[in-house]
């Protein structure tokens, strides 16, 4: 009883913080755009930000993301001052990127960090859609390899929550070529045994989806997390109708056989130990 | 030395350049794989439901010895544009383009691709059949290749849909030639909600063969003779040639391993110079 009051305690002091830090994204609303029902911000913090009512599944700050899901919320940033030079001098981007950091405190859409999940010295990355839709310009890509290499190096199980509008408009082809990147980088990884956990949330599309999302040993989705290549509004134009319901949702997509399994918030962590443990420590052990 | 047909004089505009990249009387796979090489001999179909004509692939002879092409193909008549939907790729495209990838790396072939697509295919069909999977493993898959690998960008490289055939040693353009992340018409859309902006999406997009050799996403520019290579597509294909031919001699002296190592660090290097340490 005591540890679950001192675990409340710490849900509501990290909620506290976060609210300062403007963490959580849309929790200001407070009302549920699946349900509709006006939710108690506290509540919904100490529900993982999962609507208790319908199960809808808010967009979750990367590092309140690693923090839920790791042992004793500890867990290692790692090049969190990673910034973007504005490669093609694109109008008024730099500004808006110096907002974005001041209100999220990341350097760009991604918080890449070391931890434990069940006692499994994991890599584990999460993109953010606070900053810039998540896209993927080359910090998100430059970081994100860091950590690819860096858990080929050390032999550790990668786990990546996807999020993403796609490539960064403002970074061009160099966005584009993070494609390649980090694929190529996840293929080496792969190609010395290691694990990698890749979870689509919502929504993941574009390249990034393209790319590393796509690439993984397990496939896991947030509940109707949108998942797709194209967006549905570019689909809608091009096929000159609407989308039915659910298109490109994680069910979608688990009925489809791109996704292993759709896991629910409160289920994630001990989803994640149970795959860890089933891999061995995440299967790059063995490998020299 | 090359007998270079002359370069266009006048400097064209992005969005002239964009014009010419689409131009319909531009050569495409079908009349470089014509013209360059010889004893073609097509691979069709994914292996597991059908083929997708708007990826062009198989073996011939460059020089007398075997190759795998590969290419985006856009049609020359109306009813061939449709059937390869304009030269836009399903993932069963991105499919067939693995296996005769995997296929040259088992018989030691180089691979030699062709890139000339909007972007990979936005529809219905696309995304249940798994468009982001298929393009995805398509990078994946050519970037760890132990054989010699050119792309070369000759209309349009539009988006992850041009990036999936162009994992290349080496990366070149022809002159009039496109590349960016995004159509200019879509970059437009997404970025000022008008489409009808892409003259000046062009200009900011930095998508010309110029801007790309200067950011260092492509290795050398191929000259196109006045006017676009419409014009004589002769001259192209002999510049091509002379092109291709030293590249590959080039690439010809590496081991396998060096082949695939030189590849990884090509793209581990790119955006690296977009970032540094700052404040946050």
């Amino acid at each position: 009883m005591a540890g679950i009051l001192a675990e409340r305690r710490r849900r509501l002091l990290a909620l506290k913080k976060m609210r300062q830090q403007g963490a959580a994204v849309g929790v200001e609303e407070q009302t549920c755009p699946s349900c509709g029902r006006v939710l108690n911000e506290d509540d919904l913090a100490l529900n993982q930000f999962v609507c208790p009512y319908c199960g809808h599944h808010f967009a979750i700050a990367a590092r309140e993301r690693i923090k839920m899901l790791v042992d004793d919320g500890q867990y290692r940033e790692l090049d969190a001052a990673l910034v973007s030079t504005d490669p093609l001098d694109f109008p008024e981007y730099p500004e808006k990127l110096a907002r974005l950091r001041a209100t999220t405190h990341q350097g760009d859409a991604i918080v890449c960090a070391l931890a434990k999940i069940g006692g499994v010295r994991v890599a584990i990355a999460a993109l953010d859609t606070r900053f810039l839709m998540a896209s993927m310009g080359a910090v998100v890509g430059e970081k994100l390899t860091r950590l690819i290499e860096r858990a080929t190096k050390q032999h550790l199980p990668l786990i990546v929550f996807s999020a993403s509008g796609g490539a960064r408009m403002q970074e061009g082809i160099i966005s584009l070529m993070q494609m390649a990147k980090t694929s190529a980088a996840i293929q080496r990884f792969s190609d010395h045994g290691g694990l990698y956990i890749s979870v689509f949330t919502n929504p993941t599309t574009g390249g990034v989806t393209a790319s590393f999302a796509s690439l993984g040993d397990i496939h896991l989705a947030e509940p109707g997390a949108l998942v797709g290549f194209a967006g549905p509004r570019v689909i809608e134009q091009t096929i000159g109708e609407k989308l039915p319901e659910g298109f490109q949702s994680a069910e979608f997509q688990l009925e489809h056989g791109f996704v292993d399994a759709v896991v629910s918030r409160a289920r994630m962590r001990t989803t994640l130990i149970r795959l860890l443990t089933l891999h061995g420590k995440g299967g790059a052990e063995h490998v020299g | 030395m090359l007998d270079n047909p002359p370069a266009t004089v006048d400097v064209l505009t992005a969005a002239q350049r964009v014009a010419i990249a689409r131009h319909p009387g531009r050569p495409g796979v079908v009349e470089i794989v014509n013209a360059l090489f010889t004893d073609f001999f097509e691979q069709c179909g994914d292996l597991s439901s059908t083929d997708d004509p708007s990826i062009m692939g198989g073996i011939a002879l460059f020089h007398g010895r075997p190759v795998t092409v590969l290419g985006n193909r856009k049609g020359s008549d109306i009813e061939e544009r449709v059937a390869c939907n304009f030269g836009m790729a399903s993932p069963e495209g991105y499919r067939k383009a693995q296996r005769i990838m995997r296929a040259a790396e088992k018989f030691g072939r180089p691979v030699l691709t062709f890139v000339d697509t909007s972007g990979a295919y936005p529809g219905m069909e696309a995304e249940m059949h798994g468009q982001g999977e298929a393009i995805a493993r398509s990078i994946e898959l050519m970037s760890s290749l132990t054989v010699p690998v050119i792309a070369v960008i000759c209309g349009e490289g539009g988006s992850g849909g041009a990036l999936a055939l162009a994992v290349g040693n080496r990366v070149l353009m022809l002159e009039n030639a496109v590349y960016s992340v995004l159509s200019p018409e879509g970059f437009a859309s997404i970025l000022w909600k008008d489409a009808s902006r892409s003259d000046e999406a062009c200009e900011v997009m930095k998508l010309t063969a110029d801007d790309l050799l200067e950011l260092g996403v492509i290795d050398g520019i191929i000259p196109e003779p006045a006017g676009g290579a419409h014009e004589n597509p002769e001259a192209l294909f002999q510049v091509l040639d002379t092109y291709l031919a030293r590249e590959l001699a080039a690439l010809d002296k590496m081991s396998p391993t060096a082949l695939a190592n030189d590849r990884y660090r090509k793209f581990r290097a790119m955006g690296s110079n977009a970032v540094k340490r700052g404040r946050v």
